[in-house]
């Protein structure tokens, strides 16, 4: 397996996505509160999976610029769930940097302005459910 | 001894592509009681039947084994086939090694294994077979169609014109149902009352169709040919002979706050009420939850100045008693329930609406009187923005999974209308597709486009929000352009799903009709039978079995009264012999078999019996074969063994699972 694809299916895997449910209907894009800042859409995420272009992803303005909010998730009507791939590129981002998961317990003596924002707020929308 | 023989076949490439054909007629000469073993490219052809016959003469054959397709498919067939060559249609068994194996697997010789052990289970299965005579049942020459909307009416007038009898049951005051609230259909633009109405009048004037309104069914038993059926005429609390549909009462009612059904509750009605103008019968009915003579006891009005006496409070609910030969069923749809989706601020805002209440505010008798305006401040909209496929294609629990079909050409319709007759009135569409296979379809869609500017977005919208000045913002998607748009609107139209008439899960189940995880009805055949349900003597009609517009509804309708007409036509059916029978030397009345039945078939009696010389009175199983359907529960749940059923006799089962076991 070629490493580009394996990287693809890491993301699925770790976002639990299957993005060829995806119908292209863009309703991703249009509930983002972020979407002027990014550089790759919501919706293009889910495509450039599919192609199997995740080192552009994992470069992308996007992945710090996605606010984790999860109007996408929550609205997505086919179940895709962009911002559950964005978040999942994140972690694979953060894992090759060799930060690996945090106790709640350990992340107040932790926090220094240098951590970004959305690592927390996506962690804790993602163990909330 | 039977003398056997056994017919595989290739069906083209289907069957003959996984499984080595002629390696399964050879091994089925090795069979118990086979005489003769052959191979062909399609069975069920003209030649392929031919074949059967010939080897039945030639070898005198006593029962037949066909290796094919799925009985459902053509066990019907190589039946008929084999009858006229003088064999009793039911000395036929049908391995099925197409669905049941060579379309399911890949690899050639385990499928060849398993066509194999099919074989032989059918083969073994054959070897105790005996000729079955089907009996006869009466036909009622009646058929009754559950629904008033313009599927079941166009049903009615069909079955009607062709000389039977038609009951129809409509649950509402008068039949119309959806069709009646369209303003105007596509793809012609043609006034919907200007073409139902007319077929409203044609079917209550009609000698041969009888209507009853403000009924329900509530009760279906019996089988085809021979239903007999509870119809509840809910109190109308107006003597329908009485009536001459004046309207005084209705003027006079002072409770005039219910919401008023047939405009969407876009505006109120009376208490005694009449749907809509044309409403047929024009009879009107007393809403008793809101009626103040009903809640007080004191008013009274409408009878004081009803000239006629035709009002009656002590009015109750009647059940009539009726035989069926048919039921269509006619129930049609609703459009889903919105409260889950909070982004399109349906619930927040009056201006935002469904599209059906778009229908009622540009009808000249809607709430608005035709205007074209919001329902908040009734002011003229400038900015009008449609989302497409709201609630429909989804896979989440909130919406369904289906396209509802209609929703891309009425938004067409409305947004062409509101251009046509307000230019200075902007509409935008965001879709995710545009979908219009029907005759003169797309050209209508590219018409709004080109003729009347309507500026169509690709792009799904995420939400609406509504502004402090009374505007909605709705932001969207323009995904061709790698958008996100920003758009004040003074009004949003929801293209909402639609979905089965809810009323149709209680109907489904009295007429045990199957329905699938959305609530259509289920038809017998997706292609080859798509107007009858897999239960005999029940046709579907309308958007009961699947999404469909008016000419699609109005043909389906048609085909279904064919169906129907063809069944009434039969003075007597032929029943089907594989009915259930109890042995009364083992039979100890226990009442099990009379629990699981779900057609009502078995009862007890008391008879004398003599038990190897020992004659005693004992409760026993008796079967009625009318109503039996074969399906096997009682023979299942017997603890005694004294059940069994006919042509898949408890020997004949064990016979197949040894031969599969072998």
């Amino acid at each position: 397996m070629s490493e580009k694809k394996k990287q693809a299916e890491l993301i699925e895997e770790i976002s639990g996505v299957n993005p060829l449910k995806c119908m292209k209907c863009g309703k991703c894009s249009a509930t983002c509160p972020s979407y002027n800042e990014m550089d790759i859409k919501p919706h293009q995420f889910v495509s450039y999976v599919i192609n199997e272009d995740v080192e552009s992803l994992v470069n992308s303005e996007s992945l710090w610029k996605c606010l984790s909010c999860f109007a996408c998730v929550e609205r997505c009507p086919r179940d895709v769930k962009p911002g559950k791939l964005i978040d999942a590129a994140r972690q694979m981002v953060v894992r090759q940097r060799g930060q690996a998961y945090l106790s709640p317990d350990e992340i107040p003596e932790l926090l220094d302005p240098e951590l970004p924002q959305q690592l927390l707020v996506s962690a804790f929308r993602r163990y909330r459910r | 001894m039977q003398r056997i023989g056994v017919f595989v076949c290739h069906c083209g490439s289907n069957i003959a592509a996984t499984v080595d054909v002629s390696k399964v007629a050879e091994m089925a000469l090795m069979e118990p009681g086979v005489v003769h073993a052959e191979d062909y490219q399609y069975m069920c052809s003209e030649a392929g039947q031919a074949k059967i016959q010939d080897a039945i003469h030639e070898k005198k054959l006593s029962g037949i084994v066909v290796c094919s397709c799925s009985p459902r498919m053509h066990e019907a067939t190589f039946r008929k086939a084999a009858e006229r060559a003088g064999l009793n249609p039911y000395m036929v068994e049908i391995a099925n090694i197409r669905e049941h194996c060579s379309w399911i697997h890949k690899d050639m010789e385990e499928a060849t294994k398993k066509a194999v052990i099919l074989m032989r289970a059918a083969v073994a299965k054959v070897n105790l077979n005996t000729p079955l005579k089907p009996g006869e049942s009466r036909v009622t020459k009646r058929a009754l169609i559950i629904g008033g909307g313009i599927a079941g009416i166009q049903t009615a007038l069909d079955i009607a014109d062709a000389g039977y009898e038609v009951d129809i049951v409509e649950k509402t005051p008068s039949i119309g149902g959806r069709m009646s609230q369209l303003d105007k259909t596509f793809p012609t633009l043609d006034c919907s009352a200007c073409i139902l109405t007319p077929k409203m009048v044609e079917a209550s004037a009609h000698e041969k169709i009888k209507i009853y309104t403000y009924s329900e069914v509530e009760k279906v038993s019996g089988f085809v040919g021979d239903f007999t059926v509870d119809i509840r005429k809910k109190a109308r609390s107006v003597d329908m002979d009485k009536c001459t549909g004046c309207g005084v009462c209705q003027e006079k009612c002072p409770s005039k706050k219910a919401p008023s059904e047939f405009n969407r509750g876009l505006n109120n009605r009376s208490a005694i009420y009449t749907p809509f103008a044309q409403a047929i019968p024009n009879v009107p009915v007393i809403d008793r939850e809101a009626c103040i003579k009903f809640k007080t006891g004191k008013c009274g009005i409408c009878s004081k100045v009803c000239q006629a006496g035709a009002i009656d409070y002590e009015q109750k609910d009647e059940i009539i008693t009726e035989k069926y030969g048919a039921i269509v069923v006619a129930t049609g749809f609703d459009t889903i329930n919105l409260d889950k989706y909070d982004e399109y601020a349906y619930s927040q805002s009056k201006d935002v609406i469904t599209s059906l209440e778009l229908e009622r505010v540009m009808n000249a008798a809607g709430p608005t009187h035709g205007h074209l305006e919001r329902l908040s401040d009734g002011k003229a909209p400038k900015e009008m923005v449609f989302i497409q496929c709201v609630g429909s294609r989804c896979s989440d629990d909130r919406g369904k999974p289906y396209c509802s079909k209609i929703c891309c050409m009425y938004t067409a319709k409305h947004a062409m209308l509101i251009r046509d007759k307000y230019p200075d009135v902007n509409v935008t569409v965001f879709y995710i597709d545009v979908r219009t296979p029907g005759k003169n379809f797309d050209e209508f869609y590219r018409r709004a486009v080109e003729q009347y500017g309507v500026n169509y977005i690709k792009g799904q919208v995420g939400k609406v929000i509504p502004q402090p000045d009374g505007k909605l913002l709705v932001q969207g998607s323009d995904l061709l352009d790698n958008k996100q748009i920003l758009k004040e609107a003074d009004m949003v139209v929801l293209a909402t799903a639609i979905e089965p008439n809810p009323d149709v899960r209680k109907i489904a189940t009295m007429l045990t009709a199957s329905i699938d995880t959305n609530n259509f009805l289920t038809e017998a055949h997706a292609k080859l039978r798509p107007v009858e349900s897999p239960t005999a003597g029940i046709f579907l009609s309308g958007v009961c079995q699947g999404p469909k517009d008016i000419p699609e509804t109005v043909a389906q309708a048609g085909a279904a009264a064919v169906k129907a007409i063809g069944l009434l036509a039969k003075d007597k059916l032929l029943t089907n012999p594989c009915t259930a029978h109890s042995d009364e030397l083992l039979c100890n009345g226990c009442s099990t078999c009379e629990n699981v039945c779900p057609y009502g078939a078995i009862t007890y009696e008391d008879k004398e019996v003599n038990d190897h010389g020992i004659r005693e009175v004992r409760r026993l199983a008796v079967v009625n074969s009318a109503l039996c359907q074969g399906c096997g529960a009682c023979t299942v749940a017997c603890p005694s063994g004294a059940m069994d059923l006919q042509g898949f006799s408890n020997r004949q089962i064990i016979a197949e699972v040894d031969a599969i076991c072998r």
